[in-house]
């Protein structure tokens, strides 16, 4: 897989930053704002994690902050819990994204209601943070995007960077908010670089905002963390065949940004979700769902997804094949039904038939 | 290569990085469950003691009768009654300080309510109209839990937190013997006992996880047994005797609370009723069984101890039974009064700020209820 380089501003006294760093720069900085911040999980301490996202933390804030656990999930995640219960506010690390599936007990029946099932009088004010995703040539269990399971459970907020930027803002967004937060970290844009410093972290909107990445008028690509570099690639080489494409990044999956996506599908008429995630049951369903509900009179065209196939997650020699590329964005671009003839067609809708009318 | 070269020169040694971490005998449970009612040893028991024990018994078995009631009335959705495992009950409830936290089961209302907790708020979960009806931050107690042992992992974090604070507070988590099979158990004792959390865990053997006997559950000499594997002490105690209850559970909560880290206890009692009254226990145990622990009855077995004493007066019986009495029928009177319920609450405590989906959501409720209560006024 490629990944184009996400634009950025380029200030003075910048030079370029990983996203690995910037989430470092996130935990360290939350850790020294607020000592009630915890960070606890298998690794993170004297190895740093095994993509060293807790690089010196340990050393810096002492292991009872940095904390290395025993070799069990549901443990660490239900202890952070009560931790929690106690007023702190702890950061847990799941390995990998097949790994946290021992804690989806304790994540489902216990972290995303405890607010709700106490009437509002223990909040859970914890961070999960799961590196997910595929394309780093990864074994078995070591790739699988599980978002659709965070977002079908009430309570969780949901949220995934695609930038250097919005790793850091959002980390840190995540690890104040008084709610529990799912923070997927695509892994394969861990060492995607941008020009940032941690000295001047941009302001990044809070959480459930999207963003528009690349403005365009032909038809909006819905999409989020790891995907965003691939439709912005995919949109740069849309040019050379006259779309001119929108590229939405979600950055929050929960809360869902219904403004921002709708105003973009509404100016362009046409829309591609895109992910990793298998598509039948995945997140582009109820994407797609929501913009046909609110949407369908501007729509020009059915709303499409490109997703990972319905299947395990392949061995990594075969992960090309499986991961949406550029490519597939494209040809489902051209799927878009560009050519059909929607005024001849009595009963149909569409944005010509409706130009100035009410929409 | 050395070895096949000079053959008769192998001395087989332990891999270098072995050593015992900890020695297993002092953390054995005893053989025979810990008693102290009708032994010797119970002769230095503080008669007040006893007789506060005495009083919550009678208090927790009218409260066990008038629950299980209000389910038949209709009042409450379910009940797990806790007869005859009430002294496991009440000792649980007396043995925190204050501002130490009970960890309970669907099971524990009585561990609860022995806490302070109202006792309709103990029943909020039961009867349905909300999950938690007390503040868990008020009485130190947690949310009644209905997944299995997922709570002990709640306790051992809290009690690390609170001793990362600085603060003395010690955490009981409460499980029953079908619960010691999940996963979450065995991960709570482990990081308890590799933290040296102040917790205690406090195993209410009552022999059934709903209709499975104790010897489908495991094979385990004990479930207090579980305890070497984690190094943790093990404490094997009769759950009927509320005197050693009493007595075992304050020394591990005292011994927590001291720096010593994390006991776990069995205490041996038995589920006289059904499970909840949606259980047929007929199906799967005998009369005889039930007999021959109701002949071990834990407000007997003190109330004989009591007379053995000269404690157990007219007086001391009728004032029990009548506080019973009391607060069953200010329960009764409070639980036959309607839940005032708001619907919109549905959506108040989901996140601290609603998501514009939710807030779409209200107001869709919000006009169906409206809606509602238009056509009841047009009637």
């Amino acid at each position: 897989m490629t990944t184009a380089a996400i634009p950025t501003t380029r200030k003075a006294g910048r030079k370029p930053a990983s996203m690995a760093q910037a989430l470092t720069s996130a935990l360290r900085d939350a850790m020294t704002d607020d000592p009630t911040v915890h960070v606890m999980g298998e690794d993170v301490g004297s190895l740093g994690g095994v993509f060293r996202i807790t690089d010196g933390l340990a050393k810096e804030f002492g292991e009872e902050r940095c904390t290395d656990t025993p070799l069990a999930e549901a443990g660490i995640l239900g202890t952070a819990i009560g931790m929690a219960m106690y007023g702190l506010r702890p950061v847990v690390e799941m390995q990998f994204d097949a790994f946290a599936y021992p804690a989806f007990e304790q994540l489902i029946s216990h972290v995303s209601r405890m607010r709700n099932r106490t009437r509002g009088a223990m909040p859970m004010p914890l961070t999960i943070r799961i590196p997910y995703g595929g394309g780093i040539g990864g074994v078995e269990h070591h790739s699988d995007s599980s978002e659709a399971y965070y977002m079908a459970t009430p309570g969780l907020h949901v949220v995934t960077p695609a930038t250097v930027a919005d790793a850091y803002g959002l980390l840190r967004a995540s690890i104040a908010s008084d709610d529990p937060v799912v923070f997927l970290e695509p892994k394969r844009l861990y060492w995607s670089k941008a020009d940032w410093s941690p000295e001047q972290p941009e302001q990044v909107a809070p959480i459930g905002r999207a963003v528009v990445r690349r403005t365009g008028r032909s038809a909006s690509l819905i999409t989020y963390g790891p995907s965003v570099p691939v439709c912005l690639e995919a949109a740069e080489a849309a040019r050379s065949e006259g779309w001119d494409l929108e590229v939405v990044d979600l950055r929050s999956l929960v809360p869902f940004d219904d403004e921002t996506v709708c105003a973009s599908v509404r100016r362009t008429g046409r829309a591609v979700v895109v992910h990793e995630s298998t598509g039948f049951g995945g997140p582009g369903g109820e994407i797609a769902a929501r913009i046909t509900e609110r949407c369908f009179h501007y729509l020009e065209a059915p709303v499409l997804r490109v997703a990972g196939f319905d299947l395990p997650y392949p061995p990594p020699m075969l992960e090309r094949h499986h991961l949406p590329g550029v490519d597939r964005v494209l040809d489902a671009v051209a799927r878009l039904q560009w050519e059909a003839d929607w005024t001849s067609e009595p009963g149909r809708g569409g944005a010509e038939r409706l130009a100035g009318g009410a929409h | 290569m050395t070895v096949l070269e000079q053959p008769g020169s192998y001395r087989p040694t332990p891999p270098p990085a072995w050593r015992p971490r900890t020695d297993p005998a002092p953390l054995l449970p005893d053989a025979e469950p810990y008693r102290l009612l009708g032994t010797d040893a119970v002769a230095d028991a503080d008669p007040g003691l006893l007789l506060r024990l005495y009083a919550e018994l009678v208090r927790g078995r009218r409260y066990n009768a008038q629950a299980t009631a209000l389910t038949r009335q209709g009042r409450l959705a379910v009940y797990p009654s806790s007869t005859g495992q009430e002294a496991c009950e009440i000792a649980a409830g007396l043995a925190l300080a204050d501002q130490d936290w009970l960890f309970p089961s669907y099971r524990d209302t009585l561990a609860v309510i022995a806490r302070g907790v109202d006792p309709v708020e103990a029943l909020t979960l039961l009867r349905g109209d909300w999950h938690t009806g007390y503040d868990p931050g008020e009485h130190r107690v947690a949310p009644l839990c209905t997944p299995l042992a997922t709570q002990l992992p709640h306790a051992v974090g809290l009690a690390h937190a609170a001793r990362l604070k600085g603060d003395d507070v010690v955490a009981l988590a409460m499980v029953g013997d079908g619960g010691t099979s999940e996963g979450d158990f065995h991960e709570a004792l482990n990081f308890a006992a590799v933290w040296q959390a102040p917790v205690v865990f406090l195993v209410q053997n009552n022999g059934f996880a709903i209709s499975v006997p104790l010897a489908k559950q495991t094979a385990a000499p004990s479930l207090a047994h579980k305890s070497v594997g984690y190094g943790i002490p093990g404490r094997l105690v009769d759950g009927n005797d509320a005197v050693a209850m009493h007595e075992v559970l304050t020394g591990a909560v005292e011994r927590a609370r001291a720096g010593g880290g994390p006991t776990l206890i069995e205490a041996v009692t038995y589920r006289v009723e059904a499970h909840t009254n949606a259980d047929d226990a007929t199906r799967y145990r005998t009369d005889a069984e039930v007999e021959a622990w109701r002949a071990h009855d834990p407000i007997d077995l003190l109330e004989r101890e009591l007379r053995s004493r000269g404690l157990l007066t007219d007086d001391v019986t009728t004032e029990a039974r009548d506080a019973a009495e009391r607060m069953a029928a200010r329960l009764r009177e409070r639980m036959n009064a309607d839940a005032a319920l708001d619907p919109m609450d549905m959506f108040a405590h989901v996140y601290a700020e609603k998501t514009s989906q939710l807030q779409e959501q209200a107001a869709q409720l919000r006009a169906e209820l409206d809606a509602e209560l238009d056509a009841e006024e047009e009637r």
